[in-house]
């Protein structure tokens, strides 16, 4: 097998927020990374610099990850100033060094937000989002007793946009870029794949005044338009989602 | 011990209603007094905790990663089968029956396989009925794709993302029983070890992996939906957290684990590139629905694919299986590229892939027909490569993807150990020695939706269960054990880290117990992994301490086991003197080098009885009839 060669490897430095835990102090602390070949993804890259952390004997740096296909959510911090880091529409465990030139300084962080609490380094406390699932992100039907999956017919056109807003994989990568800490994005995603489908008709109204009073709840701000949050979705998420959330609002009575 | 499939009596068709009528119930009144464990929050785990919890049972459910929704299950790509026959193209539950029976090369229950194709159908229903957006034709019917393996379409998919779908609507049962108050969910928590009570399954020791704290929970039975082991090999298409751990606990505290050395090496995923390299990644099969699989025909041409024309390539799988083509299953297109490039015919810089070729399905339906289809996967693939698949072939080599052992169970999806249940890719049930693809979506909702309510029910019904709560002694032991193991890793203090045995472990595997298996080498790799082990519990350096979030610490524990659950592999491996599916042994092959069964001597199960550290573990068989379906020769021409 190739190793990384020369001409394909560079050097970073990094300067990464450290925190004990949640109660404790952080800081930042500076490392160098060497010998990076440009096709590592980022998270390879963190192994890499980890490795040697463990055996100089210091505590590697936490993180959260787990597919490393851009699609479990897990993993996720800020680069530089974007969630994510650099590349568009790409998750950080997607990102691959290639988009960073030898001698770059790149400074990670975990998710700023008030809803989510830093548990260790760039790990944080994004049981919030649950919380908001848990007040209505779903169809109530049992297990059994259900209609034959061809007896209610979803016109393709709107199977693809349910389809386009369930792809939120729930990073809270909306929520950390945005200035006032809202999380509309991931609401108005799931609140839209469900006004859009025929099964989710019957609880719409329920629905989203349940979960939009849990986001204001938690302590998530309001939506001014910064458009940030659409921007840095790594799954390209339609900002569009929280104009057909607010429409599901005012639609659901309440102001009328 | 005899093993006991408790298969109900009577014809194929009517054992699972049959079954489902003899079953004990629990009067409704008195579900809400048992508590059950729900280890696991994919497919299996998730459609699990809900149904139970509606049902009115009290359920605890656990996770490793910091949400139920990030579940392994959620990387699943290509689809889900069902027997609905929407397409009219020939099938039936019977069909679906045999393709996956046939696809495991005859090294599955009957009764098994035909009950999960009984319920393919309930399972696509529930899911449409949970909001989850499966792809539609223009009339609005829901569409399909086909897989390996089968002749007819009867695969249900959302884009390339069905995993997701399909764990984001059990995600949403279960959270709306966690609102409900019915289910209390426990995340970020790692089991280290079943509590086995009177011998009953009463209990699991968890570690909080944000303190670090070991804790105790006590319940009237205890369901494994913790997935597969593919990660022994260190790089799978698995995610990072899916481990051995939880079903190796459960291993040494009497759970036999069945065929362990069936594991599945996909043959679409993206190359290695570098040893920094941590998982591999893989291009979902539904792609050789339109991709062609060829190299060229000359060994160690390096021209670029471009300069190759038509008849200097070899299309290697129309060529030699014209009946299924680019579509035969997994195992045989696996060992296909593996012959290819042990001749010299590999592509790119590694010289150790082939190429996935588009160029003939965008000429035929356009670039947006195709982009539609695969978008997702042909991007990532950029991503990973920056290569563009539209422009130029994918370069695809075979992976770990999948196992087909685990904890072995009975028709009611029990272990050896009463009241432990084991569900979806944990246990070894329906796929024999090959799973078909899309058929593991399958199996791990027939589990947790239709088939664990009714079963669990009924040993519950029936199983005098005394009063035990964690402050029963063997709760107090057991926290003490997994204590002192984890000081131990600790303590050794030595010079290597935890990833540098990790791989080592996987390039032992890879080598000696990958595709393609053989005695000798299969004796190296016991003595290697041994050596390695002992090397292990002496030098490896885990760091920090356990009253803390210590993600070193949790592989440490991890590798521990999968350093241990290696050799069972191999020993099983050894055990097994036939080919049969993803278990290829060199010295039994066809003339055209297809895996050669020897139905006489191992059309069985064999399932491994722990016996102490360093013992032998001792294999029990459990042998398969079929008295439905004939046993032949696979053949895919
Ligand atoms: C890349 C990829 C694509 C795939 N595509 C398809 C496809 O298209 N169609 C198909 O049918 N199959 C596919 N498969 C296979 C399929 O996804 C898996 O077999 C299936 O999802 C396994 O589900 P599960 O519920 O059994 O376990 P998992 O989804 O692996 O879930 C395991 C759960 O157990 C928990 N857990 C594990 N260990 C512990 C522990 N010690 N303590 C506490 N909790 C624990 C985890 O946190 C997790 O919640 C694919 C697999 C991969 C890798
Ligand atoms: S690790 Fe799963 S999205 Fe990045």
């Amino acid at each position: 097998m190739k190793q990384a060669n020369g001409d394909k490897c560079i050097k970073l430095k990094l300067k990464v927020w450290r925190q004990k835990t949640q109660g404790s102090k952080g800081r930042f602390e500076s490392f160098k990374a060497e010998n990076i070949s440009k096709d590592m993804s980022f998270l390879e890259m963190l192994d890499v610099v980890n490795e040697k952390i463990i055996l100089s004997g210091k505590p590697p740096i936490a993180f959260d990850h787990d597919c490393r296909e851009g699609i479990c959510g897990s993993c996720g911090a800020m680069v530089n100033g974007r969630a994510h880091g650099p590349e568009k529409g790409t998750t950080l465990c997607q990102l691959h060094m290639r988009h960073f030139s030898d001698g770059d300084t790149v400074v990670i962080e975990p998710w700023r937000s008030r809803a989510f609490k830093v548990v260790k380094d760039l790990v944080v406390d994004r049981s919030a989002l649950d919380k908001i699932i848990q007040a209505g992100g779903y169809v109530s039907v049992n297990t059994g007793g259900v209609p034959d999956g061809n007896a209610i017919p979803v016109p393709q056109e709107i199977a693809e946009k349910a389809m386009d807003a369930a792809e939120c994989i729930g990073c809270g990568a909306c929520a950390a870029a945005c200035p006032n800490a809202s999380v509309m994005l991931f609401t108005g995603a799931k609140i839209s794949q469900f006004a859009l489908l025929p099964q989710g008709h019957p609880e719409a109204k329920k629905r989203v005044l349940a979960m939009v009073g849990k986001m204001d709840q938690l302590g998530f701000g309001n939506c001014t338009n910064e458009k940030e949050c659409a921007a840095e979705c790594p799954k390209e998420i339609s900002i569009i989602n929280i104009a057909r959330m607010n429409r599901e609002f005012l639609k659901s009575g309440l102001f009328s | 011990m005899k093993l006991d499939s408790k298969i109900p009596d009577g014809p194929l068709s009517e054992k699972w209603d049959r079954h489902r009528f003899e079953l004990k119930l629990v009067n409704p009144a008195n579900k809400k007094k048992f508590k059950i464990l729900v280890v696991g929050t994919g497919l299996a785990g998730a459609s699990t905790s809900a149904t139970l919890a509606e049902l009115g049972y009290e359920v605890e459910t656990f996770c490793i990663q910091d949400s139920p929704r990030r579940a392994h299950s959620i990387s699943a790509q290509g689809g889900i089968n069902a027997a609905k026959n929407y397409q009219n193209d020939g099938d039936s539950i019977w069909r679906l029956f045999y393709d996956t029976i046939k696809g495991g090369d005859f090294r599955s229950r009957e009764a098994n396989v035909y009950r999960l194709a009984q319920v393919s159908n309930n399972i696509i229903d529930q899911c449409v009925a949970q909001g989850v957006p499966f792809a539609r034709e223009y009339s609005g019917m829901l569409a399909n794709r086909s897989f390996g393996g089968a002749q007819v379409s009867r695969t249900f998919y959302a884009r390339g993302q069905t995993g997701q779908q399909l764990l984001l609507g059990a995600y949403g049962a279960l959270s709306r029983q966690i609102a409900a108050g019915k289910v209390k969910l426990f995340t970020r928590r790692d089991m280290l070890d079943l509590v086995v009570i009177d011998g009953k399954a009463r209990g699991i020791i968890v570690r909080n992996l944000v303190s670090g704290d070991l804790e105790k929970y006590s319940a009237d039975a205890v369901v494994l939906a913790t997935g597969g082991y593919g990660n022994v090999f260190y790089l799978s298409t698995n995610a990072m957290a899916s481990n051995v751990s939880a079903a190796f606990a459960s291993y040494k505290k009497g759970a036999f684990f069945a065929n362990p050395c069936f594991t599945q090496i996909h043959p679409t995923c993206i190359p290695v590139k570098g040893t920094y390299q941590s998982k591999l990644t893989l291009m979902s099969e539904s792609l050789r629905n339109d991709g062609r699989v060829w190299v060229p025909k000359t060994p160690g041409d390096k021209r670029l694919p471009g300069q190759i024309s038509e008849s200097e390539r070899d299309y290697y799988l129309e060529n030699k299986y014209p009946g299924f083509g680019n579509l035969v299953p997994r195992d045989v297109a696996s060992r296909n590229a593996k012959n290819q490039c042990d001749m010299d015919k590999g592509v790119g810089d590694t010289q150790l892939a082939v190429y996935l070729d588009f160029e003939d399905a965008i000429k035929r339906s356009g670039q947006d027909v195709i982009g539609k289809k695969y978008g997702n996967l042909f991007k990532m693939y950029e991503k990973i490569t920056a290569d563009n698949p539209y422009e130029t072939p994918m370069k695809i080599y075979p992976a770990v993807h999948y196992t087909m052992g685990g904890l072995w169970v009975d028709y009611n999806l029990m272990s050896t150990i009463p009241g432990l249940f084991v569900l979806g890719e944990a246990n070894f049930s329906d796929h024999g020695s090959n799973r078909l693809g899309a058929s593991a979506l399958m199996q791990g909702l027939a589990d947790g939706y239709f088939i664990i309510p009714y079963t669990i029910g009924s040993y519950l019904a029936e199983a005098p269960l005394g009063k035990i709560d964690e402050d029963h002694k063997e709760f107090s032991l057991s926290s003490l054990e997994v204590e002192t193991r984890i000081k131990k890793l600790i303590s050794i203090e030595g010079g290597r880290t935890v990833d540098s045995f990790h791989r080592e472990l996987g390039r032992i595997l890879w080598e000696y117990c990958g595709m393609s298996r053989n005695n000798s080498g299969l004796k190296k790799a016991k003595k290697l992994i041994r050596d390695l082990r002992v090397e292990y519990w002496e030098n490896v350096l885990v760091g920090g301490s356990e009253k803390d979030f210590n993600q070193s610490l949790e592989r440490a524990w991890r590798v521990a086991d999968f350093l241990e659950f290696g050799e069972l592999m191999v020993i099983d491996a050894l055990e097994r003197q036939e080919s049969c599916g993803g278990h290829f042994n060199e010295k039994y092959q066809t003339d055209t080098h297809e895996a050669l069964r020897d139905d006489k001597h191992f059309c069985h199960v064999s399932a491994g009885e722990f016996r102490g550290d360093n013992r032998k573990p001792k294999f029990h068989k459990e042998p398969l009839t079929f008295e439905n379906v004939k046993l032949t020769q696979r053949s895919y021409k």
